[in-house]
């Protein structure tokens, strides 16, 4: 479904990404995990489409389409769903409507009928109950006002009212407590489908006891350094960062990167 | 970031549609501006006396006072004797009775800009009077509004059927020595609409005055005079638009409010002048005088206001809050865009004893768009527990426009409550891309975010209205907030 090859980027002259490879198939779920500053979250921004980022080299294809040359709503249209690390407030637009307005985007950009504000209120209400978001956050506006917990439930939400093909979340566990931790590992859950991928970017292996995935990789110095399966994490969660280093396959460094 | 810089600066970009000319024969007096100009104007609307003489103290006055420069706009010298001060519709000399006497080319530029004058044809619930380069040409519903006491029609007409209405409250709130643009329309106004409402009335429907300005070179000096009798309620509306010209236009008009016991007046603009073209060629400049008195008790005054055209505008919608526990508000939205300049915002005096006062301004600037809040609150000794609250948000679109606020605060009791709330933030990369990622076009998306942005001030916009100054902000700046 997603196929990453030597993938190189760069943000403000300063390369970030230094030739990152990575598979995902259909009805996988894949863990990123790495040190701060390993490049994760330019990853996740790179294949939502985020022109911050330069892609100097490499190739990303998504279901066999170049996925870099597409907008983020091609991109969103194709089924490529991004859950932020840091969530955007909207002020004055009710997360109803932008919800609204984002899943008739898709469904007009795949020729399906758009939904009425009837239809569309009945499957937000019932998916509210389903995933634990509190009806009430659905009238306020975007993300405002909302604790950090209550932004991540909400991304899930997101996630779980546009269904899409390949979810990445970025780092959706981070600052969660373990009530909320659950909620959106059970999100994740039952996103799962055998026509569906997730690239579930994360800091601590915590998030992992609750979401088991078929791959672990860590990513280190923009690139992936290990990759394995659960218990890749774990070995990580005992020996820290540090061992990775120490292990890190030597690959030559690449002009320009 | 900078190729998302220009797309946005893309997206702002939107001709106007309202731009074309209709060909009328008018009656125009020759440009200049003199004491037989202003006579030759009163005797073409058959005045009285009172009404000449008040003209010409006016004229009188305004020679000896010079235009103000402290408003944050740049512009060149206007030459007052360049410029026509009366301009009417050559059918129209004799004030047509009824719809059918109209010259059907102007009917015609109603229903272009989407202003049916045929009453069947009427958006359920308003009462138009339409405003021909300053001349009242069509007034609906008024049987209607006559059976029930309620005056609504051109002010020409309320001079000559109504002269002691007119001479009892005209320059009661907005005096003929105010300041260099409302005394140069006490002298040469040529037309507008008058409104009053009888005690203890509420106005069955939404009053409104739609202003096209078509002649060139002409200025524009319509004088609106709205008295809201004890008890009684009324929500008035005006829209305005002008054709496409490569010179600049004058527009001074004066509106005057008064709200007795227990009277609310809800006051709402959506101007739409022509603003001038790319480079900044072109345009209206908007010089309005705008001020509301709650003299009764208990009274109310609403000013709502989406400034979207002129290449200049100038303007301050006010209260005057006199009367104890009256009540003034002010909401705002102001769009300038390409190299439109807006100095805008309001003033709030209270006087009376627990008055209170809103303000919320909302200023959107994109292109090369100069965008001022300016804002007075006044407390006066007299209004023990006072209360204002004011809050004034700008938006950036781009990085070639400019936000600037002049809050103005001056209290003299100390029992005074006086808020005041700034922020100023660019219309987010992070909230475009946001909205991008979950699949919503760009476009949709910064109209999106720009109604959001204004929610507050368009709520307050009567229910046909608000979606129409929707579509109008999605217009001018072709989606860049909704």
């Amino acid at each position: 479904m997603l196929t990453i090859k030597n993938l190189h980027a760069r943000a403000e002259g300063k390369g970030i990404l230094r030739g990152v490879d990575l598979e995902i198939r259909k009805g996988e779920v894949h863990a990123l995990m790495g040190p701060n500053g390993s490049g994760k979250s330019t990853l996740a921004q790179v294949l939502a489409g985020r022109d911050v980022y330069e892609v100097s080299q490499g190739e990303v294809l998504y279901d066999g389409r170049n996925l870099l040359e597409m907008t983020p709503e091609e991109r969103a249209h194709a089924g490529l769903f991004m859950a932020f690390q840091y969530p955007v407030e909207i002020p004055g637009v009710s997360n109803l409507y932008f919800l609204r307005s984002a899943l008739n985007s898709l469904r007009k950009a795949r020729g399906q009928p758009e939904l009425d504000a009837m239809d569309f209120l009945h499957i937000a209400k019932q998916k509210a109950r389903e995933f634990g978001l509190d009806e009430s956050l659905l009238k306020r506006s975007v993300n405002q006002g909302f604790s950090g917990g209550e932004k991540k439930r909400n991304e899930v939400y997101q996630m779980a009212v546009l269904e899409p093909r390949l979810a990445i979340l970025d780092e959706t566990d981070s600052g969660l407590d373990i009530d909320a931790l659950k909620i959106v590992a059970n999100g994740v859950n039952a996103l799962r489908h055998p026509d569906r991928a997730i690239l579930l970017i994360t800091h601590y292996q915590r998030v992992l006891n609750y979401v088991t995935p078929d791959y672990v990789h860590v990513l280190y110095n923009g690139r992936i350094a290990r990759s394995g399966d659960k218990n890749l994490a774990l070995h990580l969660e005992e020996q820290g960062y540090a061992w990775v280093e120490g292990q890190a396959p030597e690959r030559p460094q690449v002009a320009g990167s | 970031m900078a190729s998302q810089t220009k797309d946005l600066e893309k997206l702002v970009q939107q001709e106007y549609k309202w731009g074309w000319e209709t060909l009328v024969e008018a009656d125009t007096i020759p440009p200049g501006l003199n004491e037989d100009v202003i006579r030759v104007i009163s005797v073409k609307k058959n005045e009285p006396q009172w009404m000449l003489e008040w003209r010409l103290k006016a004229y009188r006055y305004w020679q000896t006072i010079k235009e103000p420069t402290w408003a944050n706009v740049h512009y060149g010298p206007i030459d007052y004797q360049a410029i026509a001060y009366y301009s009417a519709p050559r059918s129209n000399q004799d004030r047509p009775q009824s719809l059918e006497e109209v010259d059907p080319e102007i009917l015609r530029t109603y229903e272009k800009l989407g202003i049916p004058l045929r009453e069947q044809e009427q958006l359920a619930g308003v009462a138009v009077d339409a405003v021909f380069d300053s001349v009242s040409v069509a007034t609906t519903f008024k049987k209607k509004l006559e059976e029930m006491g309620i005056i609504f029609c051109s002010f020409s007409e309320a001079v000559q059927e109504h002269p002691e209405l007119v001479q009892k409250w005209l320059g009661s709130v907005v005096p003929y020595t105010d300041n260099f643009f409302a005394t140069l329309n006490a002298a040469v106004f040529s037309d507008g609409s008058f409104v009053y409402i009888p005690k203890g009335v509420r106005c069955p429907m939404e009053l409104s005055t739609y202003f096209r300005i078509n002649a060139q070179n002409t200025g524009q000096f319509e004088r609106t005079l709205i008295v809201a009798d004890e008890g009684s309620y009324v929500s008035y509306l005006e829209g305005c638009t002008a054709p496409m010209r490569d010179t600049n236009q004058l527009h001074a008009a004066v509106v005057e409010l008064v709200a007795l016991d227990s009277a609310q007046i809800r006051y709402a603009t959506v101007q739409n002048w022509y603003p001038g073209d790319k480079e900044g060629k072109g345009g209206i400049y908007n010089f309005v005088t705008k001020r509301g008195k709650c003299q009764g008790k208990n009274s109310k005054i609403s000013w709502t206001q989406v400034e979207t055209g002129s290449a200049i505008t100038w303007k301050y919608p006010g209260c005057i809050l006199q009367g104890d526990n009256s009540v003034g508000e002010f909401y705002s939205v102001a769009l300038t865009n390409n190299y439109q300049q807006a100095d805008t915002g309001t003033k709030m005096i209270h006087i009376g004893k627990n008055t209170r006062s809103t303000i919320i301004s909302k200023g959107i600037s994109a292109g090369h768009g100069q965008n001022s809040y300016r804002g007075k609150v006044q407390v006066l000794k007299s209004a023990r527990g006072a209360r204002n609250f004011s809050q004034c948000d700008s938006l950036l679109i781009g990085d070639k426009c400019g936000a600037h606020t002049f809050p103005y605060l001056e209290v003299r009791n100390p029992t005074a409550q006086v808020e005041h709330e700034a922020t100023t933030s660019k219309i987010g990369e992070d909230q475009l891309f946001y909205c991008q990622q979950r699949g919503i076009p760009k476009e949709d998306a910064i109209t999106m975010i720009i109604n959001g942005f204004c929610k507050q001030v368009l709520a307050e916009l009567p229910m046909e209205f608000a979606v129409e100054a929707q579509k109008l902000l999605g217009v001018s700046l072709e989606g860049s907030v909704g």
